[in-house]
């Protein structure tokens, strides 16, 4: 693969990545606890689904292909979509939201931090923006989890739950697609396996301080590329495009 | 009034447009602890214009002054004209006082 | 009533009349506070469910701008229903109360939002019509004699300014779209406007509470009037649109200056409001289902903030 290409790929993991997570949480609307959790998840929504909005506009670019960032979203099938499998999980209970949120949050963060050292431009720039809003995302959750973890009895039981039944997907976020081998070495990309230790450090001081324990990874955790919910999820999301291809919107 | 609050008791929220400019009250919302205060008061009230400062107070931390007693609080300040600089008298070709 | 209290209400009309504001210390008679609870927690109640036939289609919204402009307008629904809970808050009603009251049918919203979106132009409708009407009412309420309330209608105007806008952008691409997007468009149209006209309630004759909420200035403008304001604005907009307005009697009149119109079907107002419209129960199924599932998350912040307190002291 040249390095137009891998790019064009890993762009469309992150831009993909935002646009999923964007969406589950969009399915929160009218959905929250209390009116003004409520509005908080609308306000992530709308920042993860901004930078998928960018991201995809940039895969399009590099791609050359005459893409726009809604033919990516709106006209791809299920099998060519990049995006981590823990953001498609869906929307069980608030622990869950909470949950996928943070574990997502966390590696956000990071991942951000380092790609606005890119040697591409471009991409710096992006990630310097996105970083301050996975700042502010990161710091949301992990008040959550303290408050469910230190909450009730049941807060924390769901919590813990949560975590355990999430936990097997995080596993994908530190693994090196061989096809960016190239981007990692001439400094356009971070290698993902980097972000293991400090991820683990972070997710591990929070969980600790909200009295909930560091789920255990299993074996078979890095087999979990299947995932249900994407294909429910896409048909829907592109259903009118779809259905209607001449329309314009 | 019920006592029953399973929505968290209810905040102010004040922000400062610009630095050194004063906090103004923007209104209310439900909040369990500070942070959450803090922000909800983020996601409600800056969705909009970037603010410089912003601040949470808890509602029940306001005192004010009753509608009965504001006839005793305020009135008296209505007639000390010698607080304010149009009281005096001096020549025009006084400068810079 | 006694000669004392006689003699408060006459102060307290002197006052309204001089477009003074109430605020929540002041004294004022209960009807006073009763009316004012009544209406800004409709109003309230009416922003929150209003989310749901809208939310509906988020999931679908048909470009990813088209995605974040909806979701971002339906949070500003919800931040209009907290600005006018906290405003009702300040009479001496709690949130949890003025749930309660909606979930047991005492506390009403608007009918409106009982009909169903059933297709993507129904969100184009609802921002241009509902939307239309609803702003009409808000502009004039921004005067209203509450001052809690006036100033969330100050805040919620100018956070609505793009509302309206956005639903008549969506009508336009619909209407100069494929054939298909246009009948959509008109489908939609058709089922929006009657609904639309009945957002400002019965005619002023016909409403028993009109007299005094205007004698205190809680209401600015009759229903009529109201009404006859938003069909007047609006009609042009709609032939701009180069779509028809489901009313055979609708025609302009020269000699009154305004648009003229047929008989609204009250029969159908009555049902809806009764709780007989399309979607009555889904929707308050909807807001109760997630104020229970809601529960344990608001007894954990409890139950958390309480152990942070115990800690400080």
């Amino acid at each position: 693969m040249n390095n137009q290409a891998a790019l064009f790929q890993y762009l469309l993991q992150l831009g993909d990545t935002n646009l999923i997570i964007g969406h589950r949480l969009s399915e929160m609307c009218s959905r929250g606890p209390m009116l003004e959790e409520d509005i908080a998840l609308t306000n992530f929504a709308l920042d993860h689904i901004g930078q998928a909005e960018v991201l995809l506009h940039f895969a399009g670019n590099v791609e050359n292909n005459g893409r726009s960032e809604d033919d990516l979203s709106y006209r791809r099938d299920a099998e060519d979509f990049m995006n981590l499998k823990l953001v498609e999980q869906p929307n069980t209970d608030f622990a869950f939201v909470i949950g996928r949120q943070f574990l997502l949050d966390v590696y956000q963060c990071l991942l951000y931090q380092k790609l606005s050292k890119s040697t591409n431009d471009e991409l710096a720039g992006m990630a310097a923006r996105f970083l301050k809003e996975s700042i502010y995302h990161q710091r949301h959750s992990a008040a959550w989890i303290e408050r469910l973890g230190q909450g009730t009895n049941e807060s924390l039981g769901r919590m813990q739950h949560a975590l355990n039944q999430l936990w097997p997907y995080t596993a994908e976020m530190f693994v090196d697609n061989p096809a960016w081998a190239n981007l990692i070495e001439s400094g356009v990309v971070p290698s993902a396996t980097e972000l293991k230790k400090e991820w683990y450090e972070r997710v591990s001081k929070v969980l600790t301080l909200s009295g909930l324990n560091m789920p255990k990874a299993s074996a078979e955790d890095d087999s979990l590329n299947q995932s249900i919910y994407l294909e429910q999820l896409l048909a829907e999301m592109q259903y009118l495009p779809r259905t209607y291809p001449d329309a314009k919107w | 009034m019920s006592d029953k609050n399973s929505q968290g008791p209810v905040w102010e929220v004040f922000t400062q447009k610009k630095s050194g400019q004063a906090f103004q009250h923007a209104g209310s919302l439900h909040a369990f602890d500070r942070e959450m205060a803090l922000e909800n008061a983020r996601d409600l009230y800056t969705r909009r214009d970037k603010p410089f400062g912003l601040w949470v107070v808890p509602a029940s931390a306001i005192v004010a002054v009753s509608s009965e007693d504001s006839e005793a609080f305020f009135d008296p300040s209505d007639d000390k004209t010698y607080r304010h600089p149009t009281f005096y008298d001096i020549p025009e070709e006084v400068k810079n006082l | 009533m006694t000669i004392e209290l006689q003699e408060k209400l006459q102060d307290f009309q002197t006052y309204i009349d001089a477009e003074e504001k109430i605020e929540p210390g002041d004294w004022m008679p209960d009807d006073y506070r009763a009316h004012n609870v009544r209406q800004i927690s409709q109003h309230a109640h009416s922003e929150v469910i209003g989310m749901q036939p809208e939310g509906n289609w988020i999931t679908r919204a048909p470009s990813l701008r088209a995605k974040k402009i909806l979701l971002a307008k339906i949070q500003d629904e919800g931040g209009h229903g907290l600005y006018l809970y906290s405003a009702a808050e300040t009479l001496g009603i709690s949130r949890d109360e003025l749930i309660e009251q909606l979930h047991e049918g005492k506390a009403k919203y608007s009918s409106v939002f009982n009909y169903p979106t059933l297709n993507w132009a129904d969100i184009g409708a609802i921002g241009w019509l509902v939307d239309g009407a609803a702003v009409t009412n808000q502009l004039s309420l921004r005067r209203t004699s509450y001052g809690p309330y006036a100033r969330a209608m100050f805040r919620i105007c100018n956070e609505e300014s793009f509302h309206q806008r956005q639903g008549y952008e969506i009508m336009m691409k619909m209407a100069n779209g494929t054939p298909e997007q246009r009948e959509m468009a008109q489908d939609a149209l058709n089922r929006w406007w009657w609904p639309a006209l009945m957002m400002f309630g019965p005619h002023d004759n016909q409403s028993q509470r009109t007299h005094k909420g205007m004698m205190w200035k809680i209401k600015r403008a009759s229903n009529d009037e109201l009404r006859q304001r938003f069909i007047d604005k609006t009609v042009p907009q709609a032939e701009f649109l180069g779509l028809t307005i489901p009313d055979p009697d609708l025609r302009w009149n020269p000699d009154t200056n305004q648009y003229d119109t047929g008989e609204i079907n009250w029969d159908e107002f009555h049902q809806v409001i009764s709780g007989n419209g399309p979607c009555n129960r889904e929707r308050m199924d909807h807001h109760k289902k997630v104020h229970e599932e809601g529960a344990w998350v608001r007894e954990a912040a409890a139950a958390f903030a309480a152990k942070k307190q115990a800690q400080q002291n």
